[in-house]
């Protein structure tokens, strides 16, 4: 395959995959926090907290608005630019996204008409129920995209089907249950619900710097907080088993993440570090250029045990006998017999060879885990790309470590003191709005440049997932994606501030 | 508890107050077309299942890919 092809049709993905994740965060978490005022005004009737539900809801239903079907596009280009990966994944992948579909089109249509045209015509009750269950289906949309992204990571619960060339589900909870799956979907949702915090707190922060709405911002202000402060430390720790997986499941995208080429017992972890940029595989030079380290931690937080070995990107590429890792060429071998036993078992049914049609399926079973290796080049060519995956990586932990902080002061600076007097804190709680989404789109960045050049892990690489078509095409539809997702996002900005700027009295 | 026309009118009612709610449906309205008609007849017009129609034609597709790109 064409590589020039192969880079647009990556890139084309990865610009519609993160224009999209630019939406879902926000609504994943803000229905929650929209859903926890409402609770509070039907628990108590003041009608304070009545007002911030509406107003909040009202920027919901604009982010809302904005981002629905923006994930139609990315099927899209599964059907033109991935036809090899669809076809393979089968139903696998199919299925988790057909519930999706079928789920959030009942859930919101119903409950969405509720929540919004509801007010004053259905029970306080039975419209508090129905928000609950938007913010609850939006999460409940987002598990199934996950699962199949999971499965992309970790494939389990399938059987290689050769007579079909395509992966057939055989458990579904396995499938649902995959701890990496399982991981994924709480840090994800985990990481939506801190944006949708700094997002109500950073909107407060610009009423109280305004001195407008002070009631409403300090209200505002006090549940954003404590929302985001809780829900960081939950994304701390699914964090922590996100890199336990990765750790025994991925070890090539955590040796990436840390810029370890050289493997070693009681590892530590690069905290802060620039990478050394003449460092490659094969010569000597230190890979960092600063480096400050945490003893102990990444074997810890890695494996959960201090002495444990981690392998570095080397013991990876070229195996490392005393630890039981193989190398990547052994396993290019190996792949390599697994795909030349595809194509005997296929010449052999064609010629009603039964007997040869056999012997060639059980090579091709023992050597299916190998797969994908046989359509690498050289061993090489299982490391990701480094430095992106090591900044993206230290960009979103070192954030989050900042949004950790910021919760908790302005949780204590709202509840204890005169907090609109604070306002270096109020502008950083505002000019952390867009921090928020940085550190989700790196996260992303680390999820999936980390695992490169895999589309499915082991399984199939992106070169062999891609479609032979027209480089021009693809190129040409790049850029009205570009274009299109550009437009969105300035309607949604524009939108959101003239909202934001009338204020909570104004209309919906 | 709801019944058919009371649903009726809280859509009918719905749609009538709403006031932000107009503008993002034309965004929603302008979007879909552009996704569904624009992109799905005009740049992902031909897709695997568009150009091989029988399971045949798209296991030998996939399989020859498999096989020879190496």
């Amino acid at each position: 395959m064409e590589e020039h092809l192969v880079d647009w049709s990556r890139a084309q993905f990865a610009l519609t995959a993160i224009y999209h994740f630019l939406f879902v965060p926000l609504t994943l978490g803000l229905g929650f926090i929209v859903a926890i005022m409402e609770t509070i005004y039907v628990k108590t009737g003041n009608l304070e907290y009545k007002k911030m539900t509406k107003f909040w809801m009202g920027l919901f239903a604009i982010n809302f608005a904005i981002g629905v079907a923006t994930g139609i596009i990315m099927e899209f280009e599964f059907g033109t630019n991935w036809a090899n990966y669809s076809w393979f994944v089968g139903d696998i992948f199919g299925a988790p996204l057909a519930v999706e579909g079928i789920l959030a089109f009942f859930m919101e249509s119903t409950f969405f008409a509720v929540m919004f045209f509801g007010w004053d015509k259905v029970e306080k009750g039975f419209h508090l129920l129905s928000t609950w269950l938007v913010a609850i289906g939006s999460n409940l949309s987002a598990l199934w995209i996950l699962v199949a992204n999971g499965w992309m990571q970790y494939p389990v619960g399938m059987a290689f089907n050769p007579d079909t060339v395509r992966n057939e589900m055989v458990n579904f909870w396995d499938v649902l249950f995959s701890p990496v799956a399982v991981s994924k979907f709480l840090h994800t949702i985990g990481s939506g619900y801190v944006i949708a915090s700094l997002f109500v707190i950073g909107i407060s922060a610009w009423y109280l710097l305004k001195g407008r709405e002070i009631l409403f911002a300090k209200r505002s202000m006090i549940i954003g907080a404590t929302f985001g402060f809780v829900t960081s430390l939950f994304l701390t720790l699914s964090g922590d088993e996100s890199a336990h997986q990765v750790a025994l499941k991925q070890p090539m995208k955590l040796a990436a993440m840390e810029g370890l080429y050289e493997g070693k017992t009681q590892a530590g972890i690069v905290a802060f570090g620039i990478l050394n940029p003449n460092k490659t595989l094969d010569n000597d030079e230190h890979p960092y250029l600063v480096e400050f380290e945490i003893p102990l931690a990444l074997s810890l937080l890695g494996y959960h045990n201090v002495d444990a070995f981690v392998p570095g990107i080397k013991d990876l590429v070229y195996g490392n006998e005393s630890q039981g890792i193989e190398s990547a060429q052994s396993k290019i071998d190996k792949g390599k017999i697994a795909v030349a036993a595809l194509e005997a078992y296929k010449e052999a049914k064609k010629a009603n060879d039964d007997a040869k049609a056999l012997e060639a399926k059980s090579t091709l079973m023992k050597n299916m885990h190998y797969f994908g290796y046989g359509h690498l080049d050289k061993p090489s060519d299982i490391v990701p790309p480094v430095a992106i995956t090591f900044y993206a990586f230290h960009m979103m932990v070192g954030l989050g470590g900042w949004f950790l902080l910021l919760f908790g002061v302005m949780l204590y600076l709202a509840t204890k003191k005169e907090i609109e007097n604070y306002r270096k804190w109020l502008y950083l709680s505002l000019y952390s709005i867009p921090l928020g989404y940085i550190a989700a789109e790196a996260g992303w960045i680390v999820a999936e440049v980390g695992r490169q050049p895999w589309a499915i892990q082991d399984l199939m690489p992106v070169g062999i997932a891609a479609t032979k078509i027209s480089t021009t095409n693809v190129q040409i539809s790049f850029w009205l994606f570009a274009f299109l997702f550009t437009v969105l996002l300035i309607a949604e900005i524009k939108i959101m501030t003239k909202q934001i700027k009338i204020g909570p009295n104004g209309g919906h | 508890m709801l019944n058919i026309s009371n649903i009726y009118n809280l859509y009918l009612d719905g749609f009538r107050n709403m006031q932000l709610g107009r503008t993002l449906w034309l965004i929603i309205v302008i979007k879909l077309a552009v996704i569904l008609i624009f992109l799905n007849y005009f740049i992902h017009d031909r897709s695997f299942k568009s150009e091989y129609t029988t399971q045949d034609q798209r296991v030998d597709f996939v399989y020859n890919n498999l096989i020879g790109e190496k």
